[in-house]
């Protein structure tokens, strides 16, 4: 008897995720998404409360979202958050629920049956369209998917984009327009021993692109990239900077009434010009005051050739000066563009309030509006902009509303959810088979165990299906 | 990370490593020579102190004390040993002071603000260290990052504040000069 109660419990903490003995009077709280804001609001709601069961649900086998798919491979410090997160996961009042789909799988109305709260964090994962005729044109490609290639994500793997022309043209000057630019300049050496794909490396090694530009609708004062970046493509061996004297007019005259982080960078924009290793033969500029109006194709009309700007004129000054296209065009050849000008959130489920206008769910300090129970956190509520740093602080502004709610009743928490039970018993009569955390370790186990005869810290697995068969093994 | 270091305690199964950064050119012990050279060891949990594992003797000069203000006002003397660095301080007290990027330099969610006394016994920020503080929230002239922060006797009575990061400025109105 006392044989079968304990396989029974066995069986039934390994189909939910239990590990360990919980509260079964505390609140459950249940978050889509296993990215940064999923896993730092997480973080906060099991600090907070003793007896809060938290569950991370998450699309893919693989945890940390962009951590894993969008930090760019020679940055792997910034990763190192993930140590973070693994901690939380492995708290024993927190389950991990990958390869749950949250919208096709298992509603978000569902959940909301199953938990006292339901956190959004789903991140953006679609990307923003230019809107200009030729955008269809084979070679152009968005930063998401540019990115994605070489950071393996499983739905880019096929991308294969041609990087045998000499120009590649990024529009967008934030920080994800310069990693793609500093990994199509990169010294390969610098490559080969990063998490970067095999594919991509390979792609690399043979690539053509020796000029790349980046180009921006306003002017130097208001490029959306961070020193750090930027100093990082000013100090790439190999290469030069080739700015536009003229783009820099009347800047110096500003730079002492900077707020200082944008005085900083402006600072070293103007240290850059004409800067570089002279005969060096690979080249990055900026181009400022430039809006792309078309893409161009070549002779067989399939492919890009060309990209058409027009050019701005600025009204207005600092964070705020507006780019009003002016008549004047200018055409500039290129074989590869990169459109980096935002990610942007998608509507996962119908019974979810969406601002399609901001790409947003409408909420008031992470409360979703008109949905009580239903939080949100990370881009999917603010917008797709910010670092690691700025997800963790809005995650920690939700789970405190989270947390707030609890207090005041808001949140009934007399009411009695049965949590990952139920979702459980859900998915398995759906045929959904879920990824634990246990099951992703072992992915991560193969991935570095593959890394490892070619010097690299991981070789990441690329499709879906040879995921789970690992993490089910 | 502080609130992973609570999280932590609970923890009964896992066995969590402190990871120092191996990269000994951006580590203030290394720039201050305090590093004893087994700053790369790792260290066990729950002792999160990564500061180097200072072998000197505790003596009384030895002993630092920090004041930690946290975001509700909430003061926290703690008693610290010189080479001690600031991060890891929080940490081992259980101060709400989030280190995600394990004091490489490549984050800015370990930002303090120093009370102004103090700022100039502290040796001027490296260019990295700056570039980081750049893209912190309210950043003021009294602005360091906690992981670069390594005690010393002339820091005795310091006190670090953590910065309010939400949109809203301080309760009593205070705006805080922009940089």
């Amino acid at each position: 008897m006392i044989i079968n109660r304990i396989v029974r419990i066995h069986i039934l903490s390994r189909a939910t995720g239990w590990r360990g003995l919980s509260s079964v009077s505390g609140p459950r709280v249940c978050v889509v998404g296993g990215g940064p804001a999923g896993f730092y609001t997480a973080q906060q709601l099991l600090k907070a409360r003793q007896d809060a069961l938290v569950d991370i649900y998450e699309r893919l086998p693989v945890p940390f979202g962009l951590v894993r798919f969008g930090v760019a491979p020679d940055h792997p410090e910034v990763k190192n958050v993930i140590n973070t997160f693994t901690q939380t996961a492995h708290h024993e009042r927190c389950s991990f629920h990958g390869n749950v789909n949250v919208g096709r799988d298992v509603s978000v109305e569902e959940l909301r049956q199953a938990y006292h709260a339901v956190v959004l964090s789903y991140g953006a994962e679609a990307n923003r369209p230019i809107g200009i005729p030729g955008e269809n044109l084979s070679g152009i490609f968005s930063a998401k998917d540019f990115v994605g290639w070489y950071n393996g994500i499983p739905a880019n793997k096929e991308l294969c984009p041609d990087l045998s022309c000499e120009t590649a043209v990024i529009l967008g000057q934030g920080n994800v327009a310069l990693d793609v630019a500093r990994i199509l300049l990169s010294p390969l050496d610098t490559l080969k021993t990063t998490d970067i794909t095999q594919h991509a490396l390979k792609a690399l090694a043979g690539s053509g692109v020796r000029r790349v530009l980046i180009i921006g609708r306003r002017g130097p004062l208001q490029i959306a990239c961070t020193i750090k970046e930027l100093r990082e493509l000013v100090n790439l061996p190999n290469t030069r900077a080739e700015m536009l004297l003229s783009d820099f007019e009347g800047i110096k005259e500003t730079l002492k009434d900077l707020p200082r982080p944008r005085k900083r960078l402006t600072d070293l924009l103007m240290k850059a010009v004409n800067g570089g290793e002279d005969k060096a033969e690979k080249s990055w500029s900026f181009r400022f005051s430039r809006s792309p109006v078309e893409v161009l194709a070549g002779a067989d009309g399939k492919r890009a050739a060309g990209i058409r700007l027009a050019l701005n004129k600025l009204e207005g000054s600092g964070e705020n000066a507006r780019a009003v296209p002016t008549d004047q065009l200018e055409d500039v050849d290129c074989g590869l563009i990169i459109s980096s000008i935002g990610y942007k959130s998608i509507l996962i489920d119908p019974a979810v309030p969406f601002d399609p206008r901001r790409s947003v769910v409408p909420n008031d300090m992470g409360r979703v509006q008109d949905t009580p129970g239903l939080y949100c956190s990370g881009w999917v509520k603010r917008g797709p902009t910010g670092v690691i740093a700025t997800t963790m602080n809005d995650s920690f502004d939700t789970a405190r509303v989270l947390l707030q709610d609890m207090e005041t009743g808001e949140l009934d928490l007399s009411i009695k959810k049965p949590g990952a039970q139920a979702i459980s018993a859900l998915l398995q009569t759906r045929g959904v088979r879920t990824v634990l955390f246990s099951d992703w370790e072992k992915i991560n186990a193969e991935e570095e165990r593959r890394g490892k005869p070619h010097g690299k810290p991981r070789e990441k697995l690329l499709d879906v299906e040879e995921m789970l068969q690992i993490a089910w093994s | 990370m502080a609130a992973s270091a609570a999280v932590r305690a609970s923890v009964t199964f896992t066995q969590r490593l402190v990871r120092v950064s191996p990269d000994c050119s951006i580590c203030p012990l290394h720039r201050l020579n305090l590093c004893t050279g087994s700053a790369g060891a790792s260290v066990s949990a729950p002792s999160v102190s990564a500061s180097g594992d200072c072998q000197k003797e505790e003596t009384q000069e030895q002993v630092v004390h920090v004041v930690f203000v946290d975001r509700s006002g909430r003061r926290s003397p703690v008693k610290a040993k010189v080479g001690d660095n600031a991060l890891y301080l929080a940490h081992k007290h259980g101060i709400d002071l989030e280190g995600a990027c394990e004091a490489s330099l490549a984050c800015s969610t370990c930002h303090v603000y120093v009370k102004s006394e103090f700022c100039a016994k502290l040796p001027a920020p490296e260019e990295r260290e700056d570039d980081m503080l750049d893209m912190a929230p309210m950043l003021q002239e009294n602005s360091r990052l906690g992981c670069q922060i390594i005690l010393t006797p002339e820091l005795d009575g310091i006190e670090l504040t953590l910065p309010r990061v939400t949109r809203n400025f301080y309760v009593d109105g205070h705006v805080p000069k922009p940089h």
